[in-house]
């Protein structure tokens, strides 16, 4: 059981992202860490390989200025190899330009059976890129999975639905997003993070996986942003500290809007 | 200078066609001269009512998938009806299936998707999309400069859905081709979580609770708050990821966007990813011990607090008055 990982490497969410205002582009130029909605699929592909007793897992991350840290965590945590994408070309990619880089570089992994993503990154949340994955290897797939499972190698998954969940089921090989809390991740243990310094990293460039540098970056995208400015900022409004009456006023604004 | 047509992926469920499909047809009709609808599904004549009364003039329906997630073979249908018969756009709400379908049918056409817009514009006869980042505090506004049709995600709630004169949607059958081996996935069973009250989607007021619960039980109290307001009980990301409330509950980013008349915050920090599916509620409520935290800056009311002595005396408040 092989199964790829794709994983991204973003600013820590802590800090409040920017856009340049030359590039229009997301700054990333410091130091980049695991989104932490991939670390779901880490653990998750880890747990698979793991029952299935044999394989192992790849991951596959573009970044810019060969950025590992966010990869170090996710080799820490287990995984056995990576494929970073880094090219100065993919800087303005849009979702279908990141999914054409990370398809390309998923063809290099040999005999993959599964192929795992979060089901949007935490900074860009465009959401489409693991169904676009999908769809440049002609692969079926499944998105939102919140329970997955591999029974006589077929892929079991409870899909995520506005209701509830849908059972849903596919023969390999398979894309599937999971989403947050389809398994808890592990904490990468000291010996794994000893290990992680020394796991092959295989640094691609664009040209490497056979794509033009016309195929990506802002090149790539049928799209020109035309302005960025700030949204219509929310007033805050009355704030008290509650010292046994803080009920009250609550009870108070709502009787005002006459919804009690 | 309008479009001349848009299509509008819509979605339906039991008979009922989705809030955010009737918002994308009501601003579809205000783009573009002609609508029409595209529909996954075997009962596009029970929803051709519904849809023509928010200006569809017409239904492409594939009919029963017999099983098959939506994706795939959707996207596949799409790409061969546009030969010859290209709309301008075509408009897809952010749901599970709007994006998968999105999303394949940008690799079929090789042609970007702009997602999560909140508003569309004309400049001449390119559509103009705003998106808002950094948690809502930013808006980018990005015009499409390819070939058409333009694939847009909107999210939901971004327009209100308003009737038109229009009658009954004209059914037409849409080709599914074959897509092969890549169309194997199957949705073999639906399972419904039950809960009690008006949807999130619907409700005038809602009340969410979130890690300053502290522990799974204590979200009891949000139930019982909700159900005293007739209010939809919603819950953040954190307390969703812990599992201590199922993930219809969740309000945000990936979960549901609510604008409600009133919306209670209660041992909500104020994370980003939650902010931006309530910050567009009229009234916000928020209940929160720490002072700094970041849900008070856009609260019209906010009560710095313990919510486990605040709630229970709202509780014990309404409970006497009812």
């Amino acid at each position: 059981m092989n199964v790829v990982v794709c994983v991204k490497q973003i600013p820590d969410p802590a800090d409040p992202g920017q856009l340049d205002p030359e590039t229009k582009t997301l700054k990333r130029e410091g130091k980049l860490i695991l989104d932490e909605s991939d670390s779901y699929g880490v653990e998750m592909a880890l747990q698979l390989v793991d029952t299935a007793g044999d394989g192992e897992v790849t991951l596959v991350s573009m970044a810019p200025n060969s950025e590992v840290g966010g990869l170090r965590t996710a080799l820490a945590m287990g995984a056995a190899k990576a494929i970073l994408i880094s090219d100065p070309a993919l800087s303005g990619s849009d979702a279908l330009a990141t999914a054409k880089v990370l398809s390309a570089a998923i063809k290099r992994v040999d005999d993959a059976d599964l192929i795992l993503t979060a089901t949007e990154s935490s900074d860009g949340y465009t959401g489409t890129v693991p169904e676009q994955i999908a769809g440049l290897l002609d692969l079926p797939s499944i998105t939102f999975a919140k329970h997955v499972e591999i029974a006589d190698g077929t892929l079991k998954v409870q899909r995520q639905t506005d209701a509830g969940y849908d059972e849903c089921e596919s023969p390999l090989p398979a894309v599937v997003s999971v989403t947050a809390g389809v398994v808890e991740p592990r904490y990468p243990s000291f010996k794994g993070i000893m290990a992680a310094k020394s796991k092959p990293v295989d640094e691609v460039t664009v040209a490497d996986l056979g794509l033009a540098a016309d195929d990506v970056g802002w090149a790539g995208g049928d799209q020109e942003i035309i302005s960025i400015e700030p949204a219509p900022a929310r007033e805050a409004g009355e704030k008290v500290v509650d010292e046994g009456e803080g009920f009250q006023k609550v009870i108070e604004y709502l009787e005002n809007l006459k919804v009690i | 200078m309008a479009l001349s047509t848009i299509w509008v992926y819509a979605e339906a469920s039991e008979g009922t066609v989705a809030a955010t499909t009737l918002e994308l047809l009501t601003k579809a009709r205000e783009l573009a001269d002609n609508v029409e609808a595209i529909y996954a599904g075997a009962d596009a004549d029970a929803i051709a009512a519904q849809l023509g009364a928010h200006g569809a003039t017409k239904v492409h329906a594939s009919g029963d998938l017999g099983g098959a997630l939506q994706g795939v073979p959707m996207a596949a249908a799409i790409a061969g009806a546009i030969e010859g018969n290209a709309p301008d756009a075509i408009l897809f709400g952010t749901s599970y299936d709007g994006r998968d379908v999105a999303g394949r049918l940008s690799v079929k056409l090789d042609r970007t998707v702009i997602t999560n817009n909140v508003d569309l514009e004309l400049d001449g006869d390119a559509i103009v999309c705003t998106e808002p980042v950094f948690g809502g505090t930013t808006n980018v506004k990005t015009k499409f400069t390819g070939e058409k049709p333009y694939i847009v995600l909107v999210r939901p709630k971004s327009f209100a859905a308003e009737a038109s004169s229009g009658g009954p949607a004209t059914v037409e059958s849409l080709t599914v081709p074959d897509t092969g081996s890549a169309n194997a996935a199957r949705m073999l069973n639906r399972h419904v979580e039950e809960r009690e009250g008006p949807s999130l989607d619907e409700a005038e007021i809602v009340v969410s609770g979130g890690r300053g619960l502290g522990e799974a039980e204590k979200y009891q109290m949000i139930e019982d708050l909700a159900k005293l307001l007739g209010a939809a009980p919603g819950a953040s990301r954190a307390i969703v990821d812990a599992g201590w409330v199922p993930y219809s509950y969740q309000v945000g980013q990936t979960g549901k966007v609510v604008k409600p008349t009133v919306y209670i915050a209660a041992g909500i920090s104020g994370a980003t990813q939650h902010m931006v599916g309530m910050k567009g509620s009229k009234n916000i409520i928020a209940i929160n011990k720490d002072e700094e935290a970041p849900i008070f800056s856009i609260a019209d009311l906010g009560i710095v607090g313990d919510v486990h002595k605040v709630v229970p005396q709202l509780i014990e408040a309404l409970s006497s008055r009812s």
